[in-house]
């Protein structure tokens, strides 16, 4: 192949002069590190965390690149050390493209369990809302983040589990996702307060487990049909006849199980909640097709299933403004020449969800909500496949994509059937916290309910 | 018309099979057959919601 220009070495983004790079802009500010670092350098860039590059690659071409890259080219497994010490040794975080293909097939996330999956999903949001008086106030990320650790436990593992579970479970399990401050990149186990919290709820939250399966092995069988994840593995024994499975290992698959589909679906509700009391008109108009949809009493196992497009584009539109993944990762593994940039092997290769969502030639006005941009043949999501990316693209795209927007649509059912909410706060004041990897909504995050009026959803 | 799969992105979720089954096929391993590549013209409108349905885009329509 004949090239015009010699291969060089990625542009590097201004800033990061000190010890760790740009590490503590990476804390601070991620999404504008990454956005200078397109405005500055183009579709590749580099930045620093700690002593690990990172090249980003931004824009469609780069983003296909990336997203068909091979594993023996751009691997996956290695990109995110700060998994570990969450999962527990041994767990994977991720599956190879053939594996994941099975667990598409074989689990709980195939289509035929799907409307399953929304009966149970409704049973939660029903169950968490009877314990409302008629009106009140709630902490968006603190009500969500336990919905889908019963949302997510119930259908990834079974109710019979889900029932054994409460607010402490998911008070732990946010811990967990706290602990993921980038300081990892440096060192996964530095003596930093949200490390030590992570890696006591890790140890609790085992404890729970354990607490479980010492009921579940002295009390009676489950009743028929009533048999979960947790019997199944239990009943695993080894040669000698013990359970094969500790509570340790037993836990750390559930915890690594829910991870995907947990803050990424609370943050999601939460997002499209905020957005639509920014936009009222857009709020009104999911909630007429709501109404509209379900007037003849239809279940929400049914209709979660099929279209709500007023509510699946305002769905899309907080995913796109507010991605729950803002930089997924892969570790080169050779050496790769990407349009005469060079990247060494060993370094980390970066695609960019909240910076990719925003390239305004891609989406018009990126900054704007506009839910309207996926309706009447305007569709700029599949028009744009490689930079509308909330859920990836190509081979490792969010098996639980499918899944994810039925939650959604199944939550927003029933909140939006049989409630009003409005902001309790500023609604300039909802924001991201980026100081860890998993990003959360910063707190307070406040709105107040109020039970709709009999009649007025009919 | 041809159908033109995308292996590279091809994650096996059916969905094709779902909207035709008369031309699409997926093991139970995730593995997609396409079973007519040149499908006759009065299926035209399922492979079409077949393409569009398709999670990961990874299926078109050629023109013959």
């Amino acid at each position: 192949m004949t090239t015009s220009e010699a291969v060089r070495e990625p542009p590097r983004v201004s800033g990061g002069e000190g010890e760790n790079g740009h590490l503590a802009e990476f804390s601070h500010d991620p999404i504008a590190l990454m956005a200078r670092v397109r405005a500055e350098c183009g579709d590749v860039g580099e930045f620093t965390i700690g002593h690990r590059d990172v090249v980003l690659l931004t824009g469609a071409d780069a983003n296909e690149f990336y997203f068909r890259a091979p594993e023996e080219l751009l691997d996956q497994a290695e990109a995110y050390p700060f998994m570990t010490p969450i999962f527990g040794e041994g767990v994977v975080f991720d599956a190879s493209p053939e594996r994941r293909r099975e667990m598409l097939h074989n689990q709980a996330l195939r289509d035929k369990f799907m409307r399953g999956h929304a009966a149970t999903i409704a049973e939660q949001v029903e169950e968490m809302v009877a314990a409302w008086d008629d009106e009140g106030e709630i902490d968006l990320l603190d009500w969500f983040a336990e919905l889908t650790i019963y949302t997510s436990s119930a259908c990834l593992i079974g109710t019979r589990f889900r029932r054994e579970l409460d607010g402490r479970f998911a008070r732990l399990y946010h811990d967990l996702e706290q602990g993921t401050d980038p300081i990892a990149y440096v060192d996964p186990y530095a003596p930093i307060e949200s490390f030590r919290r992570r890696d006591a709820a890790r140890v609790a939250l085992v404890e729970l487990v354990q607490g479980i399966m010492e009921r579940r092995a002295a009390g009676p069988p489950p009743p028929e049909g009533e048999q979960d994840l947790l019997d199944v593995l239990m009943s695993i024994k080894d040669e000698h006849g013990n359970e094969r499975f500790s509570a340790d290992t037993v836990t750390g698959m559930f915890i690594s199980m829910m991870f995907a589909g947990h803050h990424t679906t609370s943050g999601t509700a939460a997002w499209t909640l905020i957005e639509l009391l920014r936009h009222p008109p857009e709020l009104a108009a999911v909630t007429d097709e709501i109404d509209f949809l379900y007037a003849g009493g239809e279940e929400v196992s049914f209709q979660a299933l099929r279209e709500i497009p007023h509510l699946e584009s305002a769905l899309k539109e907080a995913l796109r403004l507010h991605p729950p993944l803002i930089l997924l990762l892969r570790v080169a593994m050779e050496d790769i020449t990407y349009k005469n940039v060079h990247i060494a092997a060993g370094k980390l290769v970066g695609a960019s969800p909240s910076i990719c969502n925003r390239i305004p030639e891609d989406f018009p006005e990126p900054d704007r909500f506009v839910p309207g941009r996926y309706l009447d043949g305007r569709e700029e999501d599949r028009a744009n496949p490689w930079t509308w990316i909330p859920f990836g693209a190509g081979r490792h795209r969010c098996v639980g994509a499918a899944f994810a927007m039925m939650q959604l649509k199944a939550i927003f059912s029933v909140l939006l059937q049989g409630w009003e909410f409005e902001a309790a706060q500023p609604l300039d004041s909802y924001r991201n916290d980026h100081s860890k990897v998993v990003v959360q909504l910063q707190q307070p995050c406040r709105v107040r309910y109020r039970r709709r009026a009999p009649g007025t959803n009919l | 018309m041809k159908i033109v799969v995308d292996r590279d992105l091809c994650q096996g979720h059916a969905a094709c099979e779902g909207e035709a089954p008369e031309v699409f096929s997926v093991s139970k391993r995730g593995e997609l057959t396409v079973l007519d590549p040149s499908p006759a013209e009065d299926l035209r409108a399922a492979v079409e919601l077949a393409v569009r349905y398709c999670p990961t885009h990874a299926l078109r329509i050629e023109e013959e």
